[in-house]
C-alpha cells in the first residue's frame, strides 16, 4: 500500500528522464485542463467528500482557489487522497501539482524534500484526546500511557519530544490508515490519541461514537503551521499558489465575499479596484488573467467564508486564525 | 586454436558477454539517473541520515535497546530485529502446525480429515491482510481494558494491552543450568551416533530415545537443584495506565504472528500432504510386509523420500512468510517496513529507505534459501 506508493515514487525518480520536469507547472496544468491536488484521505473540515462525493474543506478550497485563478473556473480540480506517508512522494514525483493536506511547515521538510511551503492556511498545535472515563485532566498525567499516532507525521516526533522533556514514558501504537488508527483508539487499544488540535476537534465531532465521551486535554505541545506546498524549483507556480492563498485573506480584510463582490465592482476603493483587476496588472507577473483574484472570491469566497463554511459547524474557534486586525495571525502582504 | 563465427562456444561467449554488459550498463544508467534526478529536484540524498537522531519512539523492541534519542540506524535495527522475531517464530510454528494439519488431512478419521481440509480451503482462500485486520480487531475490541484485565493464571493477565506473564529473574544458576543443558545435548548426540554405529556392527538396539532424553534433561536439573533452585519471578503489576514488569505479548505482535502462522500453515499442510502422497503405496506395503512398525516406516521409508518433495516448496513458504510479515504496518506492529516508512517520511529519503528495505529482505530471504538448499542437497544425496 503506502510502501507501494513510496516505491512507485522512488521508481519515478529512478527512471524519469531528468529534463521532463523542466517544463513549467503552469503550462503542464493548462495543457492538461485541470489541477491535480493532493488532499487528506478524509479529515472533516479540511478535505473530505460530502454525501454526494463532492470534496469539501479549507484545503479543498485552496485547490479550488488556484483552479479559479488559473482557469477562471474553480471546478477544474481532481483530488488525490493521500496518507501522511504518501504525500511528499506524490508531490516530488509530479503526481500532484499542489499538496494541500494539513501539512506542518518545518525546516526539514522545506529544505530537504525538494518542496516549498507557500504559506499557512491554518495555525494549529498538537494536542491529546482521551476517553472521559480515564479521568485525566492534564497531559502531565499521561506517564505510562499507550498513545495511538499516525506515522510520518510531526506528531510522532513531538509526542516523543514532549514525553522526554517531561521525564515521562509512553508506548506508541503507530498505524498508518486514519480509519485503522481511530478504530484502535475507540476500541481502547490506546489510552490516548494524538494529532493536531484541528484533527482532534474534527475527529471528535465526526468520528467518535459519542463525542461527549472524549475530552481534549488543554495542553498544546507544539506549533503546527499547516500549509500548502509545491515542488521546489518552479517559482512561477510557487507565486501563483502563494498569492491565491493571500488573495483569500486579503479579500476578507477588504470585506469582499462571494455574495457581495459583484456589487462592489464599481467600488471607489482603490484597493478593491486593484484586487478585482479593474486597474493595474496584478495578473501579468503571475502569467494569469488580470481578474484571477476576482475569480477566486466570486467562486470560492474569502478565507473567513471558507473557515465558517467548513470548520465552524464542527465546533472550531477562529483563535489564531483570525485576521491580524482581530488579534489573529492571518496577514496577507499588500496586493498592489 | 582457431575460433570461427560458427563455433558454438564463441557464440555462447559473445551472447553472455553482451548480456552481462547490457545489465551493467542498465544498472549504471539507473543509478546515475537517480542521483541526477535527486540533485535536480533538490532532494537530499546519501546515507548520512543514518547517524542522525531519530526522535520518534517505537512501541516494542526485541533484544535491541532503543529510545527516541537513538539514531535512525538504531531505529532500523530495532525494526529488523522485530521482523526477525516474527519470521523465526512464524516459520517454526507454521511448520509444526502445517505438518500436523497435513497429516490430519490424510487421517482415516473422517471428521479429522474433513476438518483439516475445511481449514486449508478456508484459510488459504481469504486474503492475508483481511485475516490480520480480523485478528487485530478481535484482540483489540474483545479484550478488557487493563484495569479489568482477566487473570487466567496467577500472574498472567490478558487485556487489550496484550498478554502479560511473569518471567524468572536472572540468576547465575540459570546460566550454569543452560551450560549443563548444552553439554547434555552434545553428550546425547554423541551417544546416539555411537548407538547407531553399534547397531550397524552388532545388530543390537538400545532404547536410544529414553537414554538421550535423560542425558539432555538430567544435567541441567541436577545443576539447578545443586545450586539451591534459586527461582524468583518478575510478576506484571498494574500501575497507572498499564502493566509493568513481566513480559508482554502485544496485540499487534500476536495478531501478526498468529495470522501469519495460521495462513502459512494451510499452505504447508498441502505441501506435506503432497510429499507423503508422492510415495507409492507399494513401498509402504512392502515395508509392512518386512515387518517394520508404523513409526519405522514413517522414519525410514516415507520421510526420507517425502522430504525431497517437501523441502523446495517449503522454502517458498518460508520466504513468503518472511515477506508477508511486512503487512505488519497495517496493524501497527513496528517491523522493518513500518520503521523504514517513518524514517522515509521524517528524512524524505525514499530512495535510500526503499533500498534499505530491499537489501534487508533480500539478505534474510537469501539466507533462508541457502540454509534450505543445503538441507535439501543433504536430503537428496542421502536418498540416492
Amino acid at each position: 500500500m503506502h510502501a507501494l506508493v513510496a516505491t512507485a515514487g522512488a521508481l519515478v525518480i529512478v527512471f524519469a528522464a531528468a529534463p521532463a520536469f523542466a517544463q513549467s507547472t503552469l503550462d503542464t496544468v493548462r495543457a492538461r485542463g485541470y489541477l491535480q491536488c493532493g488532499v487528506n484521505t478524509g479529515l472533516a473540515g479540511f478535505s473530505q467528500p460530502d454525501s454526494k462525493g463532492v470534496w469539501r474543506g479549507i484545503d479543498v478550497d485552496l485547490c479550488r482557489a488556484v483552479s479559479a485563478a488559473v482557469f477562471g473556473n474553480a471546478g477544474k480540480v481532481r483530488y488525490t487522497p493521500l496518507t501522511a506517508q504518501q504525500r511528499f512522494t506524490a508531490l516530488q514525483s509530479g503526481e500532484i501539482d499542489i499538496l494541500a493536506r494539513n501539512t506542518t511547515w518545518t525546516i526539514t521538510r522545506d529544505t530537504g524534500l525538494g518542496l516549498n511551503f507557500v504559506g499557512v492556511n491554518y495555525y494549529d498545535g498538537q494536542g491529546f484526546i482521551v476517553p472521559k472515563k480515564l479521568n485525566v485532566k492534564s497531559a502531565k498525567e499521561l506517564n505510562g500511557a499507550t498513545i495511538c499516532v499516525q506515522p510520518g507525521t510531526t506528531n510522532e516526533l513531538n509526542v516523543a519530544d514532549y514525553f522526554r522533556a517531561n521525564g515521562m514514558k509512553f508506548k506508541p501504537v503507530v498505524i498508518e490508515k486514519l480509519e485503522e488508527v481511530l478504530n484502535a483508539y475507540f476500541a481502547g487499544r490506546c489510552d490516548v490519541y494524538t494529532t493536531d488540535m484541528s484533527g482532534l476537534v474534527s475527529i471528535r465531532a465526526s468520528r467518535a461514537p459519542n463525542p461527549a465521551d472524549h475530552v481534549i486535554l488543554p495542553e498544546l505541545i507544539s506549533k503546527e503551521p499547516l500549509g500548502p506546498a509545491v515542488r521546489h524549483g518552479d517559482d512561477r507556480w510557487f507565486d501563483i499558489v502563494k498569492w491565491s492563498l493571500h488573495a483569500m485573506v486579503e479579500a476578507e480584510e477588504l470585506g469582499l465575499t462571494s455574495g457581495s463582490i459583484d456589487r462592489q465592482l464599481k467600488s471607489a476603493s482603490p484597493s478593491i479596484q486593484r484586487f478585482i483587476g479593474a486597474v493595474g496588472d496584478i495578473g501579468k507577473g503571475l502569467g494569469l488573467d488580470n481578474r484571477w483574484a476576482y475569480a477566486i472570491v466570486r467562486q470560492v469566497g474569502n478565507y473567513g467564508e471558507s473557515f465558517e463554511r467548513n470548520l465552524t459547524p464542527l465546533g472550531f474557534e477562529r483563535g489564531l486564525n483570525r485576521l491580524w486586525r482581530h488579534g489573529g495571525l492571518m496577514y496577507a502582504p499588500p496586493i498592489r | 586454436m582457431k575460433l570461427r563465427s560458427s563455433d558454438p562456444r564463441l557464440r555462447a561467449l559473445v551472447y553472455q558477454v553482451s548480456a552481462a554488459a547490457a545489465t551493467l550498463l542498465l544498472g549504471w544508467f539507473l543509478i546515475s539517473n537517480t542521483i541526477e534526478n535527486l540533485a535536480e529536484r533538490n532532494i537530499a540524498s546519501g546515507f548520512a541520515f543514518l547517524d542522525r537522531e531519530a526522535g520518534f519512539a517505537i512501541g516494542e523492541t526485541t533484544f535491541v535497546p532503543y529510545s527516541a534519542s537513538g539514531t535512525y540506524l538504531e531505529a532500523l535495527t530495532v525494526g529488523i530485529a522485530n521482523t526477525l522475531r516474527v519470521a523465526l517464530i512464524g516459520i517454526v510454528a507454521a511448520t509444526v502446525l502445517g505438518s500436523l494439519i497435513g497429516l490430519a488431512r490424510l487421517s482415516r478419521n473422517w471428521l479429522l480429515a474433513k476438518l483439516a481440509s475445511g481449514y486449508v480451503e478456508f484459510i488459504r482462500n481469504v486474503p492475508l491482510l483481511v485475516q490480520l485486520f480480523f485478528f487485530y480487531a478481535l484482540i483489540a475490541e474483545h479484550t478488557p481494558v487493563p484495569r479489568e484485565a482477566i487473570e487466567f493464571l496467577p500472574g498472567w493477565y490478558l487485556s487489550n494491552r496484550g498478554m502479560f506473564f511473569p518471567v524468572p529473574v536472572f540468576h547465575a544458576a540459570h546460566a550454569w543450568a543452560l551450560a549443563a543443558l548444552a553439554a547434555g545435548i552434545a553428550t546425547a548426540v554423541a551417544f546416539a551416533r555411537w548407538a547407531a554405529r553399534r547397531r550397524a556392527l552388532t545388530g543390537g538396539s538400545l532404547p536410544v530415545a529414553e537414554i538421550a532424553l535423560a542425558l539432555v534433561l538430567g544435567p541441567p536439573a541436577l545443576t539447578f537443584i545443586a545450586m539451591g533452585t534459586p527461582l524468583e519471578f518478575d510478576v506484571p503489576r498494574l500501575s497507572g495506565f498499564n502493566f509493568s514488569g513481566g513480559v508482554a505479548l502485544t496485540p499487534e505482535f500476536t495478531a501478526l504472528t498468529g495470522g501469519l502462522i495460521l495462513y502459512t500453515a494451510a499452505f504447508i499442510a498441502e505441501i506435506v500432504r503432497a510429499g507423503i502422497l508422492s510415495i507409492p503405496r507399494g513401498q509402504i506395503e512392502a515395508a509392512c510386509a518386512l515387518g517394520l512398525r508404523q513409526r519405522r516406516i514413517l522414519r525410514f521409508v516415507i520421510l526420507p523420500q517425502a522430504l525431497r518433495v517437501i523441502v523446495p516448496p517449503l522454502t517458498n513458504q518460508y520466504l513468503n512468510l518472511t515477506k508477508n510479515s511486512s503487512l505488519a504496518v497495517a496493524i501497527g506492529y513496528p517491523d522493518l517496513v513500518s520503521v523504514a516508512n517513518t524514517t522515509i517520511n521524517q528524512t524524505g529519503q525514499a530512495v535510500e529507505g526503499v533500498a534499505i528495505i530491499m537489501a534487508v529482505y533480500l539478505t534474510i530471504t537469501l539466507t533462508i534459501s541457502v540454509v534450505m538448499n543445503w538441507y535439501n542437497a543433504r536430503m537428496a544425496l542421502r536418498g540416492q
